[in-house]
């Protein structure tokens, strides 16, 4: 294995897919809960809905950024992949775009454009929040299902697209736990009881799907030794699960201690999902058909990109570290004339 | 109608809708510097107001640009899968430090300019103006080194069908590279120049007596009149290069069909390509020689040239690169003629008071040319992009891939369904876009207070709200 990655031809394909990884979980953690708050919009009322907006104003931007990255990590790195998924999967992109398109805008124009329009602009942004959401878990479902597209497999995916989109509205809620208080945190706390489902189900739909369509991902996890070094996977997630109920139920509290939990033991439950996935498709990029390593770029173009990420990544990671750190508190509201 | 032309048509509409945006976005937000720099230095309260009036306009773009720009992103897989399969090696660099280097530096600190002035010191708000502006110009660097690179290919050696970067160096600084960074960026100063006079005209003409629609019009005014000059002399400069690199080009773009000496500048006609000729000519004699080669007697390459064996042309369609060209050159000599117009007004001493640069010096009848010309930078952009980039055809990347060889196997219908969609949905933000660009001058001229952010807490922000305005409740 060391020998291996000693080769280029090994080891940039694997820390590129690993990149990639990162991206792609950045994106779902960060878009998800700006998306999962569009996603929510409609059971708030207005002032709650500037309130919602203001949470994510001024990150939503940076955050679609991390869905360029590991779209154009994609692109450069496995550029035969790139094409492969995407011309699959080429309507529900279209979908996507289009719902980021009008969501995006819409953050603008509801509150520049006159205000006669602001409640039409209100649905607008849900519309493409959900949009973006409910084609994002189509085209995972779809990934999953090697991409081929029947009766079935669209079906499962159309399962997973309204789990991932409940999904988001937890992880949309459980920011909002943090972000806000009074009513509006209080209404959080009882959406992210409803959205924590999604969760439940969508992990629980890719679970068992993963290894019923594939024998090589059934054989992945369920021989010897395997199952036994993989068993902490399910079983933190069924903690993590736990502490998110049992939080839930005690919150908000007083001195809104732990309004932070809900956020970070999704993003733990993201992360594991992940990883999951991650080891349950390796090595293939397009599944069953496409390894990572016969889709990759060539090394001199990937060590070139490497170079440079390693030294900008992790200043990327300091300034929205700072971002985050100049809006951290409760969003305050927001007062139109 | 096949997956090749509606493909084309996609991502020409895309890429079109796309750029009007980034040319607003990359010198306004050297223009919002400016002002608050002029802030810093003065203390006048005009120049923050002008800021926050003109950040407003610049998040909208931005908006606009950064949802149609992850459109781009995904474009090259669901419809030219060819163009990375063939040179991904070299695009894929140069696309992955546009992502690192500018789109995070950007977006991140759009959300500091945009919402963190009562919550930064004023130095960082300054800095996040810089870093803003400062990587909308990478991302033009980075997008420019690619597309350059696709017309005039550098720095490369091919294997198996496939390009390899072998001098990086002369990938990103290609032969037309340094022109064609130059000559977008100035356009990106004239689009935001005429942006900034044709809104401050308007609010001007509704009225507006504030400092802050006198201090625009001045300022875009003078800006236009100052880069025009030396976008006319880019241009020239950025066509000899095209000589050099790209002859076909230039013969369409001249109408040109004989290669020969003493070929005229034509003003009109009507290049027929069936016949291989132009109808209705009207051209200046001798002109194209000397503009291309500084002599009458100069060579000017003649499209004749460009036919294989069979017949099949191998330069691009001469009507379009014909006649974009010529809406995009008349463009800019009307921006020259009324900026220059302008400023030889709003110069001159003022007989009884001494003053210059008093808004009223200015007729009338400029505000009413710099509204009509308000998006007149789009207009000239678009024509010159569309030049250059149907010039290039049939190649995609010259004398690497042509066009038709890079696009995705996906079903015309299925093309034509999202093609229908995105027209739709860029047609009708484009109206909201400029419906609410005229809102937001009314409003400013009525004196009513635009949308902004208040704490919660009600602590006032730091500095003064626009003096016109009533104040919040």
């Amino acid at each position: 294995m060391m020998t291996l990655f000693g080769d280029p031809q090994v080891w940039l394909p694997f820390t590129f897919a690993t990149l990639m990884g990162i991206a792609i979980l950045v994106y779902v953690v960060l878009d998800g809960f700006d998306l999962g708050v569009g996603v929510l919009f409609p059971f708030a009322d207005d002032r709650e809905k500037d309130r919602m907006i203001a949470s994510i104003g001024p990150f939503w931007d940076a955050n679609e950024t991390w869905l360029v990255l590991a779209i154009g990590l994609l692109l450069v790195a496995f550029p035969a992949a790139h094409g492969t998924i995407l011309t699959a999967l080429y309507l529900p992109v279209a979908a996507m775009l289009i719902g980021l398109i009008l969501r995006g805008v819409a953050f603008e124009y509801r509150v520049k454009a006159p205000p006669k329009w602001k409640s039409t602009w209100n649905w607008i942004f849900w519309g493409g929040s959900m949009l973006a959401a409910l084609s994002q878990g189509f085209m995972l479902g779809m990934y999953i299902m090697g991409l081929e597209w029947t009766i079935w497999t669209v079906g499962f995916a159309l399962l997973t697209s309204v789990f991932l989109t409940v999904g988001y509205s937890f992880i949309g809620a459980a920011w909002l736990i943090i972000k806000t208080d009074g009513l509006l945190q209080e209404k959080a706390v009882s959406w992210a009881r409803g959205g924590i489902w999604g969760l439940v189900l969508g992990l629980g739909a890719i679970s068992l799907a993963s290894p019923l369509i594939s024998a090589r991902i059934f054989d992945k996890w369920f021989s010897m030794p395997q199952v036994l070094m993989l068993a902490p996977l399910p079983l933190l997630s069924l903690g993590l699960l736990a502490i998110i109920w049992v939080t839930l139920r005690r919150l908000p509290s007083a001195n809104d201690s732990r309004a932070w939990v809900p956020f970070a033991c999704g993003t733990g439950l993201f992360i594991l999902a992940f990883c999951g996935m991650a080891y349950s498709f390796y090595p293939y990029v397009v599944p069953e058909k496409l390894t990572l390593y016969e889709a990759a770029s060539a090394p001199e173009a990937l060590i070139i990109i490497l170079a440079g990420t390693v030294f900008v990544l992790p200043m990327i990671a300091l300034y929205t570290t700072l971002a985050y750190y100049i809006f951290r508190g409760k969003a305050t509201e927001l007062s139109y004339e | 109608m096949d997956a090749l032309i509606l493909s084309r048509i996609q991502f020409g509409a895309n890429i079109s809708f796309h750029i009007l945006f980034p040319t607003i976005t990359i010198a306004l937000g050297w223009v919002l510097l400016f002002f608050k720099l002029r802030y810093s230095a003065t203390g006048e309260d005009r120049w923050m107001d002008a800021y926050r009036f003109w950040v407003k306009i610049f998040a909208l773009s931005f908006a606009m640009g950064v949802v149609s720009g992850i459109t781009m992103s995904f474009q090259f897989g669901t419809n030219w899968p060819g163009f990375m399969e063939t040179v991904g090696n070299i695009a894929g660099p140069l696309l992955a430090y546009e992502v690192l280097t500018a789109f995070f530096l950007e977006a991140v600190f759009l959300g500091i300019m945009l919402f963190g002035f009562s919550k930064v010191p004023g130095w960082l708000h300054t800095l996040a103006t810089f870093l803003v502006a400062f990587g909308t110009t990478m991302s033009a660097f980075w997008i420019l080194a690619l597309n350059s690179w696709m017309h005039t290919p550098a720095g490369y050696e091919m294997r198996d069908g496939v390009a390899y970067a072998t001098d990086w160096f002369a990938v990103i600084f290609n032969p037309s590279f340094p022109y064609r960074l130059s000559h977008m960026l100035l356009a990106s100063g004239l689009t935001v120049s005429f942006l900034v006079a044709g809104l401050s005209a308007l609010r001007l003409l509704m009225g507006d007596r504030s400092e802050v629609a006198a201090t625009g019009l001045r300022v875009g005014a003078v800006l236009a009149a100052v880069l025009i000059p030396v976008q006319i002399f880019m241009g020239d400069q950025h066509g000899l290069n095209t000589l050099e690199h790209q002859p076909a080009k230039v013969a369409a773009m001249e109408g040109n069909w004989d290669t020969g000496s003493h070929v005229p500048m034509l003003l009109f006609a009507i290049p027929d390509e069936e016949t291989r000729s132009n109808r209705f000519e009207i051209g200046i004699p001798n002109m194209a020689s000397i503009i291309l080669e500084h002599s009458p007697s100069g060579i000017v390459p003649g499209l004749n040239d460009y036919y294989a064996e069979d017949g099949t042309p191998l330069h691009p369609p001469v009507g379009k690169v014909f006649w974009s060209f010529r809406v995009m050159v008349g463009t800019g000599m009307l921006m020259l003629a009324l900026s220059w117009f302008s400023v030889w007004f709003l110069s001159r001493r003022d007989a009884v008071t001494g003053e210059r640069w008093h808004i009223d010096r200015l007729p009338r009848i400029a505000l009413y040319g710099f509204v009509a010309m308000t998006f007149s930078g789009w207009v000239a952009t678009l024509a010159g992009w569309l030049t250059t980039e149907i010039g290039r055809q049939p190649w995609l990347v010259t004398g690497v891939l042509t066009t038709e060889a890079a696009v995705a196997d996906v079903p015309a219908p299925m093309v034509l369904t999202t093609l229908i969609a995105y027209l739709a949905v860029y047609a009708a933000l484009l109206v909201i876009y400029i419906g609410t660009l005229t809102y937001l001058c009314g409003k400013a001229a009525r004196g009513e207070r635009l949308p902004e952010r208040k704490r919660a807490d009600g602590a006032p922000f730091q500095g003064k709200a626009n003096p016109a305005a009533t104040p919040a409740e």
